[in-house]
């Protein structure tokens, strides 16, 4: 009998819990530390970005003749001036391009929800994604080659417009799609038992119920088109006064203006306007997605 | 904030889903077996089609034919105005590495070297941003403190709020001074290996292709990390606690159960950042020196991609045959990109767990 030397105080069954092996252990800390440091080393470029920006630009933000003034007439070297002139650019190139985008971009996201079935729908899911994947300068190009070679306009904020709704779109498209699928079917029923028209149900009951989401991606969309540079480079000159008109001439925006100091201004005014306007920009953003979170929390749908 | 292309869901599937419910419900009202209560006959409303209704569905048709249409539009304009300078063009525009558009009459555009140098940064890129962006979902579908994963995620989608022209100017004025040692280090040690030999930059200014693919790099992380999450997000829990009550510790979790279940959004997420980086203007276009020299090989040249070969001589655009050649670029850019989102979204289109 092998139970000779049997161990009465050991029990039965090992203990249902057994410490875990180094090397598991090891392994298990060397994971955690590296998911962690992956996070940090993504927090360190927004957070050193950010402050680089508020560092180099705030003196140049402080002055209120930066709100006020264009820098038309000024040299490369000259002290002063403004850059209302290309927030004012930057402002109505993007409206305009959410007064297209929008109406298109909520329309074919109603499509896709509440139409869309077989193929077609299939398709522009499709087209919606590779649309979202167009580089900002081939839309550019596909706007220089439509509204300027082909159909023979001048460059002008408008063309920028135009580029930029290619840009805008698919990300409507998107969010709007969103949030109108969270709209309860409970709530279209309701409607059609009443006896209300589809379209009726959509426009009163679906789109009401999702407005604050919406609402929010458009805000968040334009905030994004806000800093895309290729358009203007490739469609808009430059000018350093200011232009109220957004279908000819020459126009700035924040980015055209950054660039535009970046390639002739070696001068170091020229590099605090640089700074002083990507500061600014990065201030309209926030706004933007200030306004945003404003907008979802005051239109959101009452609950009861 | 949310990138358009941050929905993993995969096109058509949801389409369907979503519309069986609303859709099929109008005609079904005909043959319900419950019929109208009521005595008055409401059959004799059921072919007529309200007037608002045809409207309003003609308008949403509409607008997803013109997101169709559009598509092959930009194709269409592209070629259209590709193809006459392609006649024109001096050299084989596929393997020629020159680049001359001055001269209308004799113009000399091959896309090869454009071709290397946007494969080039986007590599790097994704060297840097394929494996932290995964650390990043990771953490914070895994590891963050559950009340904190939301702001959490809130700042790393921040970064793609930042304008791309802010990121190139940080990348050349802030951060390629603190590379450089890095570079010279690498230039220094590997510098024996072709990718890591003398570039035709100065690496003290450092408009490199290497400081533009870290810069690149940073730029991918919240796209690749969203799309990422989203997937882990979906690893079935009753997978993840049959490995805890199996005993795992929690990267054996993750191993056995996150990993292998969203490998393939995974990799989606990183083909839609290359379509991202392939496609990046102006951070670049900032950042790399030298547009006009050759390629050589090594990480630490400049150059030019096609997005910044095109914007950079975007002032310039006068003689239609010139600006033609810029289109051809253009054009490949877009197939280029066209192809790199299509394989991607294709990955996850298959896959029915994701839905």
């Amino acid at each position: 009998m092998t139970t000779a030397t049997l161990d009465v105080n050991q029990p039965a069954t090992p203990p249902a819990f057994q410490h875990l092996s180094t090397g598991r252990r090891v392994k298990n800390g060397i994971a955690t530390a590296l998911v962690w440091l992956a996070f940090l080393v993504a927090v360190i470029p927004l957070v050193w970005v950010l402050v680089s920006v508020l560092a180099r630009g705030a003196h140049m933000v402080a002055n209120a003749d930066w709100w006020q003034q264009s820098l038309g007439g000024l040299l490369g070297d000259d002290v002063g001036g403004g850059v209302y002139h290309a927030i004012y650019g930057s402002l109505v190139q993007s409206l305009m391009c959410a007064v297209i985008a929008v109406p298109i971009g909520l329309l074919v996201a109603i499509y896709l929800v509440e139409y869309g079935r077989g193929r077609l729908a299939k398709a522009t899911t499709f087209m919606v994604d590779i649309l979202s994947g167009v580089p900002s300068i081939v839309a550019a190009l596909f706007i220089y080659a439509m509204w300027i070679t082909t159909l023979g306009f001048n460059r002008s904020g408008f063309a920028v417009s135009l580029a930029l709704v290619l840009l805008m779109l698919p990300v409507v498209v998107r969010s709007s799609e969103d949030m109108l699928r969270l709209v309860p079917d409970e709530l279209r029923e309701a409607s059609y038992a009443l006896g209300i028209p589809k379209w009726k149900t959509i426009v009163k009951i679906v789109i009401p119920t999702a407005l604050s989401g919406i609402l929010t991606g458009i805000m968040l969309a334009l905030a994004r088109v806000m800093g895309e540079t290729a358009p203007v480079l490739v469609l808009v000159g430059y000018s350093g006064y200011i232009n109220y008109d957004l279908f000819s001439g020459e126009m700035a925006s924040l980015p055209l203006l950054m660039n535009s100091e970046r390639v002739s201004n070696p001068s170091p005014i020229g590099t605090d306007r640089i700074w002083g306007a990507a500061l600014t920009l990065v201030i309209i953003i926030a706004l933007f997605n200030l306004a945003a979170t404003l907008l979802s929390r005051l239109v959101a749908p009452k609950k009861k | 904030m949310s990138e358009s292309s941050a929905t993993p869901t995969p096109a058509g599937a949801s389409v369907d889903s979503g519309n069986t419910g609303v859709g099929g419900r109008v005609p079904s009202a005909d043959t319900t077996p419950e019929g109208p209560i009521s005595a008055q006959p409401v059959t004799g409303n059921k072919t007529k089609v309200r007037p608002g209704d045809r409207i309003f569905r003609g308008l949403t048709t509409g607008s997803g034919v013109l997101v169709v249409v559009l598509i092959g539009l930009i194709g269409l304009f592209l070629l259209v105005q590709a193809i006459p300078s392609i006649g024109l063009d001096q050299v084989n525009f596929l393997t020629s590495r020159e680049w001359s558009t001055n001269d209308p009459a004799n113009l000399r555009f091959g896309i090869l070297d454009l071709l290397l140098v946007t494969v080039a940064t986007s590599v790097v890129a994704l060297v840097i941003a394929m494996p932290v962006s995964l650390g990043i979902a990771l953490f914070l579908t895994q590891y963050a403190p559950p009340k904190l994963a939301r702001p959490f995620a809130y700042a790393v989608d921040l970064l793609a709020a930042v304008p791309s022209i802010i990121f190139g100017l940080w990348g050349l004025y802030v951060l390629a001074p603190q590379l450089a040692p890095i570079a010279s280090w690498l230039n220094d040690t590997l510098g024996f290996i072709p990718i890591f030999a003398d570039g035709n930059v100065s690496s003290e200014i450092g408009g490199t292709i290497f400081t533009a693919g870290v810069v690149l790099g940073i730029m991918l992380l919240p796209i690749i990390t969203s799309l990422t999450r989203e997937v882990f997000q979906r690893t079935p829990v009753a997978q993840i606690e049959g490995a805890l009550a199996l005993g795992a510790t929690r990267w054996e979790v993750i191993r056995t159960t996150v990993l292998p279940f969203g490998k393939a959004g995974y990799i989606s997420a990183s083909m839609l950042g290359l379509g991202r980086a392939l496609g990046e203007t102006i951070a670049l276009t900032i950042i790399l020196l030298a547009p006009s020299t050759t390629f050589g090989g090594s990480i630490f040249d400049g150059g030019a991609t096609f997005a910044s070969k095109i914007a950079s001589a975007s002032s310039e655009f006068n003689d239609p045959r010139s600006v033609g050649a810029y289109i051809t670029a253009g054009l490949v850019l877009f197939l280029l990109t066209f192809l790199v989102n299509f394989a991607g979204r294709a990955i996850v289109s298959g896959k029915k767990e994701y839905r």
